[in-house]
């Protein structure tokens, strides 16, 4: 959660910084964070390359369980698209992009900032920013009536990391392999599933 | 785009094969990129008029597609949670 005010707290600063025109000029900012971009994709796949504990845990885990990223990746989608209707200013694959970042809000929000401006990259970051919350606050009332997939499903990317303490707390020591592993694939799945949506 | 996904698969390479080395530094990497990246991303947001005046709706925006994200994808985790329990016979 701290991790997250910080992360917020760069977000409001840049958005200062925009608003009073302290820069002269703005246009050289995509190039350097496109550079920037890339540096973190790469250290991002070193820390997946290097992460040898999730292929071990895999061999212990009941294969239906697997099928539980799928899950995620399918319901949020049709989840967006039903969304979409509400929103004729937006196209399908905008929708798509912005649900494509299972909470991954940091990666995602770059990534639509990139490909499609900083107007959708400001709702990516909002509504992944809020499916972290949602899965923190609301992790109880899912096992209770959804069962203990539910938070973990809702949790999308950050089930390994930031919410996985939480979803081990609500549904059982039982679940934290599940969790990471959905963590893990869901994490992975980000910048292929918004890249895709944004270049179509 | 094929380009950042093939930079990223380069970075995998390399953490695997570095798997045996402790890399500290990794972590702390990622999060000074993210908060660099985020705060150009305010930078680019704030000095767009477009997201500035919007901010309201691009917020209702966010809510709805959070909100239908979430409920899409719980309806399917409760789908998969009752299969499993059903043949599972109730056991947890």
């Amino acid at each position: 959660m701290k991790g997250s005010l910080i992360i917020v707290g760069f977000f409001i600063a840049g958005i200062i910084v925009g608003v009073s025109h302290w820069l002269p000029e703005t246009s050289g900012l995509s190039n350097i964070s496109y550079i920037t971009l890339c540096a973190l994709m790469f250290f991002v796949g070193i820390s997946v390359g290097h992460n040898t504990t999730v292929l071990k845990s895999i061999r212990k885990l009941d294969p239906r369980y697997m099928l539980l990223p799928l899950m995620t990746i399918t319901g949020t989608l049709a989840g967006c698209a039903v969304a979409a209707l509400a929103l004729p200013h937006r196209s399908l694959t905008d929708c798509l992009a912005v649900g494509s970042g299972f909470g991954y809000y940091s990666l995602s929000s770059i990534f639509i900032t990139q490909y499609r401006g900083p107007e959708l990259g400001t709702v990516a970051l909002l509504a992944n920013i809020l499916r972290e919350i949602i899965t923190l606050l609301g992790a109880p009332l899912l096992v209770k009536y959804f069962g203990r997939l539910a938070p973990i499903s809702v949790g999308g990317a950050t089930t390994m990391d930031t919410t996985l303490p939480i979803i081990t707390q609500c549904s059982g020591n039982n679940f934290i392999i599940v969790s990471i592993f959905h963590g893990f694939i869901v994490d992975f799945s980000v910048p292929f599933l918004v890249t895709f949506f944004c270049s179509l | 785009m094929l380009k950042i996904v093939a930079i990223m698969f380069c970075g995998i390479a390399v953490g695997y094969l570095l798997r045996n080395y402790l890399l500290r530094f990794v972590p702390k990497a990622i999060t000074v990129l993210i908060w660099l990246l985020l705060f150009f991303l305010g930078i680019e947001a704030g000095a767009n008029p477009r997201v500035i005046g919007g901010l309201k709706e691009l917020g209702l925006e966010a809510v709805w597609l959070s909100l239908m994200g979430v409920a899409g994808s719980v309806l399917l985790a409760w789908a998969l949670w009752r299969y499993i329990q059903a043949r599972k016979g109730g056991k947890s």
